[in-house]
Formats: C-alpha cells, sequence, structure tokens
C-alpha cells in the first residue's frame, strides 16, 4: 500500500521569481518577491511607530505597544548589554529587532513570502552588524582592535593557544549569525508545510479507498491540530529570533565599544 | 554506490549533528526551569541570557544541517 501524497514539494514557497524586471547596466536590480515583502515589512514597521508616536501622558493602545517596545530595545539589550556608552547603537538596534521580527510575522500570513528565509537577506544584515564592529574597532582603537583577540591576564604560553581559538571564534560569527536566522525560518516553514500537506493527502487516500483506510481521517486530523500548534511556534519563533540577532548584535558590539576593560 | 545515492546518505548522516544540539537545549532548558523553580524572584533577569544560551547552542545543530545542505546540492 503506497501514499501518493500528489505533487509535494516543500521548497516550492522559498523561490524567488521577479515581478518588475528592471536592468541597469548589466546589473539585474528587478522587484522580486523577496523585494516586496521587504518593502512591506519595512513600511509596516514604520506606519507602526508613526501611529505611535504620539507623546501623550497616558498612552493610548499603540503608543503603549510601540514604548513597550522601545523599554525591550532600551532596557534588556542595548542598556543591560554594552551600558551608556551603547546609546549611539540604539537606532540600529532598534532598527534590525523591529524590521527581522516584521519580516518573519509578515511570512507567516498564507501564500506571503518569507524574506529572512533567503540566506542572501540574512547574510547582508549579518554582513551590515559586523562590519559596523569592524568600523567602531577600528575607529575608536585603531590597531588596538587586535587586543579583542588577546584574553586579559592570560600568561604568553595559554595565549599562544587561545588566540588561535580566539581569532576562530571571531571569523564564525557573521556565518552563525546568518544561518540561524535563515535556518530556523526556513525549517519552521518546511514543516508547516509537510504538515499542512499530510491534513489533504491523508484525508484524499481515506476518501478514495474506503475500508480501512478510513483510520487515516484521524491521522489528518492529528496533522491538523499540529499545523495549528506549528503556527503558535512559529510565532513565538518569529520574535525569539528578531531578538537574539539584535542580542547578539550588541554583545559583539559591546567587546569593541567597551574594549580593554570588560564589562 | 551511485553518487546520488551517497548523497541522500551523507545527507542524513549530517543531520544527526542535531542530536547534540537536542540534549544542549535539553540541559539548557532544565537548568534553567530548576534554577527558576528554587529562586523566582531571579528568573526574569536570566531570561535574556537563556535566550542567548538557546541561540548559540541551535548555531551548533545549524552547522550540521548547513552541512546536509551543502553535501545535498553540491
Amino acid at each position: 500500500m503506497s501514499l501518493t501524497l500528489g505533487a509535494i514539494n516543500p521548497m516550492e514557497q522559498f523561490l524567488v521569481h521577479r515581478l518588475v524586471p528592471i536592468e541597469i547596466g548589466g546589473v539585474d536590480l528587478s522587484i522580486t518577491n523577496s523585494v516586496l515583502f521587504m518593502a512591506i515589512a519595512a513600511s509596516l514597521v514604520a506606519l507602526f511607530f508613526i501611529g505611535g508616536a504620539q507623546n501623550k501622558i497616558v498612552p493610548g493602545r499603540l503608543q503603549s505597544a510601540v514604548e513597550s517596545f522601545y523599554d525591550l530595545v532600551d532596557g534588556s539589550m542595548v542598556g543591560a548589554m554594552i551600558g551608556d556608552k551603547g546609546r549611539p547603537f540604539l537606532p540600529y538596534i532598534f532598527t534590525l529587532f523591529t524590521f527581522i521580527a516584521m519580516m518573519n510575522v509578515i511570512g507567516l500570513l498564507p501564500s506571503s513570502f518569507t524574506a529572512t528565509s533567503q540566506l542572501a537577506v540574512t547574510a547582508t544584515l549579518a554582513a551590515f552588524s559586523i562590519g559596523l564592529v569592524f568600523i567602531v574597532g577600528f575607529g575608536r582603537h585603531g590597531l588596538g582592535f587586535f587586543k579583542l583577540f588577546v584574553p586579559s591576564g592570560v600568561h604568553w604560553t595559554m595565549a599562544i593557544f587561545l588566540v588561535p581559538i580566539e581569532i576562530l571564534s571571531f571569523s564564525v560569527r557573521p556565518f552563525t549569525l546568518a544561518l540561524r536566522l535563515f535556518g530556523n525560518m526556513m525549517a519552521g516553514h518546511v514543516m508547516v508545510y509537510l504538515f499542512a500537506s499530510f491534513v489533504i493527502g491523508l484525508g484524499v487516500f481515506a476518501a478514495g479507498h474506503g475500508g480501512l483506510s478510513n483510520l487515516l481521517y484521524a491521522g489528518s486530523a492529528v496533522s491538523l491540530a499540529m499545523v495549528v500548534a506549528l503556527f503558535l511556534l512559529e510565532l513565538v519563533v518569529a520574535f525569539v529570533q528578531a531578538f537574539v540577532f539584535a542580542a547578539l548584535s550588541c554583545i559583539y558590539l559591546n567587546e569593541v565599544v567597551n574594549l580593554g576593560h570588560g564589562h | 554506490m551511485d553518487i546520488h545515492v551517497a548523497k541522500q546518505i551523507g545527507a542524513g548522516l549530517a543531520m544527526t549533528g542535531l542530536i547534540g544540539a537536542g540534549i544542549g537545549l535539553g540541559v539548557l532548558f532544565g537548568n534553567y526551569l530548576q534554577a527558576a523553580m528554587r529562586n523566582p524572584s531571579a528568573a526574569a533577569g536570566e531570561r535574556i541570557w537563556l535566550f542567548l544560551g538557546m541561540a548559540l547552542t541551535e548555531t551548533m545543530g545549524l552547522f550540521g544541517f548547513a552541512m546536509g545542505l551543502i553535501i545535498y546540492y553540491t
């Protein structure tokens, strides 16, 4: 007995296709579905904050939502991890957090596209964060930036072994930053897709064969419950991953902002 | 052995890296919960480190996932 579940291709939802082909000087600048959903996310974030920035003493619903976002980034990320010297980086971390969270959440809507499930998008965001670390590190400390790789208070015999490890762990950071967001988003969407395809596939099989295979209706119902549960999980993951990306950017920035006098 | 078959086996084996990530996440959340039950007033302050630890642990599993993709598609 073989189950034929129809044409199931869980990777199809990640295909990028051109909506408005634009080509300038041999460079492909087409508006793809990825670009479209990034633009939608960016404009929704902007609308959210324009609507919420009202400066009332007793805040309305939208204003208190915006303020709690601000408190989260200011209090438990920038304030807790970098300290007062991190205030100049607050707008960057805040933008990163809200933009990634919005892209993740929009991607959960049916028939939409998750921009963060493209490695190119997450790698670009990671490059911004690591680039900022380099700019701040070399800009403020010059060649003293390389003290980052030498743990303080370590005897030189031990440092011979520790410095290569520190350099290695520093150089995998952009890859882990990009891979984490991409992997979580992609794996989550594939999982939801597979369970959703079981709902229809098992139901159609049971309807077509009758007899003992009527039991598969139960499997179909369980899959439907799993889809609902996974969607809730994905909603949590969407925010947690945005939070983690922004918090790790904070930690990496902290090392160069407070270089030498640990924090 | 056909190269395609070997690739599928290799990609499947690369996924065993997720075993370690699973154990790590279990240890992490179990210990956090234990600590939070013993001293509930300190739990809120440590939650940020819980999520960061989760992210770093997960990365090790995702390395395996990335290796699986590389083996399968190249």
